[in-house]
């Protein structure tokens, strides 16, 4: 990830296909870690651990959909809907059965996976626009469910009270507690997803989203590996929406509107599609963009706007911004903040003899 | 009271079909962009949404009347499309579906924001001159709004279908769509014809805008009318324009009918349900619509 290499010197496939390609790779990742694990929670207020611990959220739906549309080359614009299974999954768990967080996060996840499948069976037929569609019909079918359906919804708004989850007895009440809880699952997340895609089933993925005929000639079965792109990728989603739930306290299905799938379709793109690393960068940088908006419109919107239409003007302008840099991105960097973060790397790579 | 019930049922026929053939004019944008370049467009209410913003903004800002705030809008929503088809869906021409689907989200949000920033978030409405004295048929009361919208429809989607069947330009649209490469084998210029195609959507999005901005009024609520377009087209097909008008009618019916029926028993908003739970159904069966073309893959 953040390293320097001089040149391709792998003599094996076990070399080339290393989690960590060279030593100063494995220094790196751990420098990182020291800097997130101890540096940052110490050195950090209590606010910007919380706008911490919601790029760490976004972390995890953003590797989930890219599995789905940067891998395998599918498309959903019903991941905010997956979100709120595995959300009102965990939150009915934890009210009517008071189901731990090892319980529910896993609950959470297997039911929007099913979910996600079921919604990933007219793949087999259907792809593209018309992919897109069928599960924008999802997330707008889902989230009426939710909200028409009291044995779901709690009733009331359709929003269910979750308390903090529990770890070795604690409460984790603070944001430094949640920071570290949620880190576990980030790491087990990119993990989890570095290895999937190094193994057979991400393989059969990268074939599909090349060339689905040619990857059904030479024998993977499209439709069943279709469909666990579907199940993971919602599973992760559903995975997201608990910990968004444990995050914010409440499970509301106002949390997961279309716009939360297209906020993470965009930290895909933004990000960069089929990398890692993009969608850590894309959801880092998608949920940073509204509150550094925000902030530097405060500081300096006067510059700009009178005092009034200041703050009708910071939403508007947010969405503009969101909507032109999506727009952006894909005229002018396909390939995301991932390809420029490796253009970055690669000018440094021979600096600074760089001819 | 079976006579009761009878009326009730025409009224929501009558309903149905009125705002259907609305539907199907928004439903036309979208096809003439599908058709002539292959593009999908999510950004077809936020183009609907923005016109309206033109039309009631001229008439109150400017005081102009309503065929002048009219023509605005037309004029508007037509440099909207030529620019928006230059700056962002020129250089996509050839990348994956996705991309261009995602490129026309990004668009919503700018349109959505844009227009809220330069007309504010009040709702301003756009006066039609026409009388608010609904016209009684029997049971059945029809706003003028309505027959106008409707008839606006029938007369485009006519002229639309006429224009694609017979004339030069039309074909040569529908050749574009076929195959690029070919076309400009030909020597047909597929630029001007894909700048042509959102320009012509820009003026259907801007008389959806007056029409269905004289219903509802304009606020950015009324972006989300683009959100009944899917199910529409899908119907029908994507790339039929026989298909809005039928896939707008089936649209209109069915979510009144269920406005009427099922509301009662499950607490409203099937209304924006049953449509989606439909095309769900009609993508499972026939994916291409009803009067879509069936592609065919080869390797």
């Amino acid at each position: 990830m953040f390293h320097r290499e001089s040149g391709v010197f792998k003599t094996s496939y076990a070399a080339d296909m290393a989690l960590y390609p060279l030593p100063i790779a494995k220094w790196a990742v751990a420098a990182f870690a020291v800097l997130f694990i101890v540096v940052a929670p110490l050195t950090l207020g209590e606010y910007y651990i919380s706008i911490l611990n919601l790029c760490l959220i976004a972390v995890v739906g953003a590797l989930g959909l890219n599995i789905l549309v940067g891998y395998t080359g599918q498309i959903s614009i019903g991941h905010g809907a997956f979100m709120s299974v595995g959300a009102y999954t965990a939150a009915n768990l934890v009210t009517h059965l008071g189901a731990p967080f090892w319980i529910t996060i896993p609950a959470g996840g297997l039911m929007a996976a099913l979910i996600g499948a079921l919604v990933g069976i007219p793949s087999l037929r259907i792809k593209g626009i018309y992919l897109a569609i069928a599960t924008l019909a999802a997330q707008l079918i889902i989230e009426w469910t939710i909200n028409h359906v009291p044995a779901i919804s709690g009733g009331a708004q359709a929003s269910i009270q979750v308390p903090r989850p529990t770890l070795f007895g604690v409460q984790l009440k603070s944001q430094v507690q949640l920071y570290f809880f949620l880190m576990g699952f980030v790491v087990l997340a990119i993990v989890g997803t570095a290895n999937l895609v190094r193994s057979r089933i991400g393989r059969a993925f990268v074939a599909i989203r090349d060339q689905d005929i040619a990857a059904e000639i030479i024998g993977i079965n499209i439709f069943r590996y279709k469909l666990w792109a579907f199940a993971i990728s919602s599973f992760y989603a559903g995975v997201t929406g608990v910990l968004y739930t444990y995050y914010l306290g409440i499970a509301n299905y106002e949390q997961f509107q279309l716009n939360v799938s297209i906020d993470y379709l965009a930290m895909v793109i933004i990000g960069g599609l089929g990398s890692i690393l993009g969608s850590i960068f894309g959801a880092v940088f998608v949920t940073l963009l509204p509150i550094l908006t925000r902030w530097f419109l405060e500081d300096y919107g006067w510059l700009f706007f009178s005092q009034s239409d200041l703050l009708n003007a910071i939403p508007n302008l947010r969405l503009i911004m969101f909507g032109g840099l999506i727009i952006f991105f894909l005229v002018v960097e396909p390939e995301g903040l991932n390809r420029l973060w490796r253009n970055i790397r690669n000018y440094f790579r021979v600096w600074p003899f760089s001819y | 009271m079976p006579e009761f019930e009878w009326q009730f049922t025409l009224v929501l026929l009558t309903n149905g079909i009125m705002i259907g053939l609305m539907y199907a004019l928004i439903a036309l944008g979208f096809v003439l962009i599908y058709k002539a370049t292959d593009a999908i467009n999510f950004a077809q209410g936020e183009f609907v949404m923005f016109a309206g913003f033109i039309a009631a903004g001229s008439a109150e800002i400017l005081g102009a009347p309503f065929w002048l705030s009219a023509m605005f809008a037309i004029i508007g929503m037509i440099a909207l499309g030529f620019g928006l088809e230059r700056v962002v869906l020129r250089p996509l021409i050839g990348r994956p579906v996705i991309a261009v689907v995602m490129a026309t989200i990004g668009l919503a949000a700018v349109l959505r924001g844009a227009a809220t920033m330069a007309f504010g978030a009040g709702t301003r409405a756009v006066v039609m001159p026409v009388s608010d004295e609904p016209l009684e048929l029997g049971p059945v009361m029809l706003p003028p709004v309505q027959l106008v919208g409707a008839g606006v429809s029938l007369v485009f989607l006519a002229a639309f279908t006429w224009f694609f069947l017979k004339s030069r330009t039309g074909i040569a649209m529908r050749a574009v769509a076929d195959s690029q490469q070919v076309s400009m084998a030909m020597g047909i210029n597929v630029r001007r014809y894909f700048a042509l195609a959102w320009a012509m959507a820009g003026i259907v999005s801007a008389l959806g805008g007056v029409v269905w901005g004289t219903m509802l009024g304009v606020d950015n609520q009324l972006a989300l009318v683009g959100l009944k377009v899917f199910p529409v087209v899908i119907l029908g097909g994507l790339d039929s324009i026989m298909g809005a008008v039928i896939g707008g009618l089936i649209v209109g019916i069915v979510e009144n009918f269920a406005a009427g029926y099922l509301d009662p028993y499950v607490g409203g908003g099937t209304k924006d349900f049953a449509p989606y739970v439909l095309m769900i159904i009609v993508l499972m069966i026939r994916p291409e619509g009803i009067f879509g073309r069936r592609r065919i893959e080869r390797v």
